[in-house]
């Protein structure tokens, strides 16, 4: 089974963070990436950019288009990991190693329902 | 991260916020931050062993406030009855308020607050200290080292500034549609002066002026959490952004400022640069052109640029054009010719350089680039006489040694400038 790890997190604190605190931070998930790419385990991972870098278009015959995120939360979605797991339990753990290298915020456990890295184009 | 590291970081997010609201229910800025001191020593008791409470910010509004209500009434026993308005929402009870606390309550509670430190009776070389004493909550001693005076005269200053903001009471009333534009405007501007304070140091001090830089883009993207759709603050905070990437860029080893053209542009911090520029774009969206849109747009021209040869110059002159007519000022049209000059050549330049002669008198670049425009023309004797003037107006090393260059390439006029050098 494949799952998401959506990391969520106030991101007036992270973007606070000197370039020392997000680097260790990073260092340490890099050494879970590591051990799970080691593995075959590991999809994609990606940060994203502030929410203020974000458009929201909102669905509809004549879509309209919004500055700022879909929804406005106290934590934001920072960032994502896709990840092989045989069970729940395996990719919770994961996600609890992940969650051990920082104090706030809360990491979401998502099963894929359809996943394609790239489309083939016929 | 370090344990305590992260409610440091929680505490220096939030304060912006809960001092704002403090201020609010107090209307007294000593007092709201007190009250917020005494809200994050509790916090740093408390939230280790408990963990930090859903909203944090909430947590530390309430118990500040509890704290400075029991304050008030402890020194109303010495003295007279504090006025009921003075200590409004006082019933409130805390679920009732974390429910408040979104957003657009916020709002208008920060605009407040750094409004207040735009006082206009308060000269930028005050707004400035108070703001990042009260809002940002740098200490006096960070302060005074930014600024490059002593302790005490700083913390002289910021009482000094204090007082003169204590004697205003109109900011209390809840701004309108007309009023908050303004306030947004102004405030802009001031957190555009921390900025420039940090950005325009000379070599040797760039190193401790840099946090004001970095606390003026925090400010801006708290400016634009509260404000997500206003196309001048994505503006400011892209400005910002675009101009910091360059940081590592901008001194050479021995501290010297290295000029735009000449800097190693693998050395920009493109993180920086990918948000600037995305916000650029989002800001432009909206058609609504100010200075700071302006200013980014043109700065994110050369971020996109990886060499000074690749740059799009006929782009920056449409952009320069645009800033001259929400912005006119000599220096604008000055900054234009330079781009004429690349687009047009040299004599379309020099026209629009010519008249600003009057106003621009005593600024470095006028001379700078009227003697570059007049050495491309083969008007050597008159370019040597700008380029003198520049240099007798050059604040920075790397400024003088750039139109030293030119008088080199001009040649004869080396010596002689070397024994007015002597001199100085």
């Amino acid at each position: 089974m494949q799952y998401a790890i959506l990391c969520y997190d106030r991101e007036e604190i992270v973007e606070g963070w000197t370039q020392a605190e997000d680097d260790a931070v990073i260092a340490k998930h890099r050494a879970v990436e590591h051990d799970l790419a080691k593995k075959g385990r590991l999809g994609p991972t990606l940060r994203l950019l502030p929410t203020h870098a974000a458009m929201t278009v909102r669905s509809g015959d004549q879509p309209l288009v919004l500055d700022g995120p879909f929804a406005e939360t106290k934590e934001q979605l920072l960032g994502l990991w896709i990840i092989d797991a045989d069970s729940h339990e395996e990719a919770l753990e994961t996600a609890k190693k992940l969650a051990s290298h920082k104090k706030t915020g809360a990491l979401e456990v998502r099963p894929l329902r359809y996943f394609a890295a790239q489309k083939q184009v016929a | 991260m370090s344990d305590p590291a992260w409610i440091h970081a929680s505490l220096t997010t939030a304060r912006p916020q809960a001092v704002a609201a403090l201020l609010r229910y107090f209307r007294d800025l000593d007092r709201a931050e007190e009250a917020f001191q005494e809200a994050c020593l509790r916090a740093l008791k408390s939230w280790p062993e408990k963990g930090p409470p859903r909203d944090t910010v909430a947590w530390l509004i309430f118990v500040g406030r509890n704290f400075g209500v029991d304050q008030v009434r402890r020194t109303a026993k010495q003295t007279e009855l504090p006025d009921e308005d003075k200590l409004s929402d006082l019933d409130d009870r805390e679920a009732d308020m974390v429910e408040r606390l979104d957003n657009s309550h916020y709002r208008d509670d920060v605009l407040r607050l750094l409004f207040i430190c735009c006082h206009p009776d308060l000269p930028a070389t005050q707004q400035i200290p108070l703001a990042l004493r009260i809002v940002s909550g740098l200490s006096v001693k960070e302060i005074a080292r930014a600024f490059l005076v002593s302790e005490a005269a700083m913390e002289q200053r910021i009482t000094r500034a204090k007082r003169a903001v204590a004697q205003a009471g109109r900011e209390f009333e809840t701004p309108n549609a007309v009023d908050r534009a303004e306030r947004l405007g102004i405030v802009a501007a001031m957190v555009y002066l921390v900025f420039n304070e940090g950005y325009s140091a000379t070599g040797g001090e760039v190193h401790v002026r840099a946090p004001l830089c970095v606390e003026a883009i925090r400010l801006a993207r708290l400016l634009l959490r509260l404000f997500p759709a206003e196309p001048e603050i994505m503006g400011l905070l892209a400005l910002m952004l675009l101009q910091h990437a360059r940081a590592s860029a901008r001194l050479d080893k021995t501290g010297n400022i290295v000029l735009l053209d000449d800097q190693d542009r693998t050395l920009w911090d493109r993180r920086a640069i990918d948000e600037g520029l995305v916000l650029v774009d989002k800001a432009l969206r909206h058609r609504r052109p100010g200075q700071y849109q302006m200013q980014a747009a043109i700065a994110a021209v050369h971020a996109r640029s990886t060499s000074p040869d690749e740059t799009n110059w006929a782009e920056i002159d449409r952009l320069y054009q645009i800033l001259e007519r929400v912005q006119p000022s000599p220096i604008v049209t000055l900054n234009r010719a330079v781009a004429v000059a690349k687009v047009a050549g040299p004599d379309a330049a020099l026209q629009l350089v010519e008249p600003l002669a009057s106003p621009l008198s005593g600024y470095f670049h006028f001379h700078g680039l009227r003697g570059g425009l007049l050495m491309q023309l083969g008007r050597d004797e008159e370019a040597r006489e700008a380029f003198n003037q520049a240099i007798g107006l050059a604040h920075t090393p790397a400024e003088a040694a750039h139109i030293r260059l030119q008088l080199d390439k001009l040649g004869q006029g080396k010596p002689a400038l070397d024994k007015s050098q002597k001199r100085a």
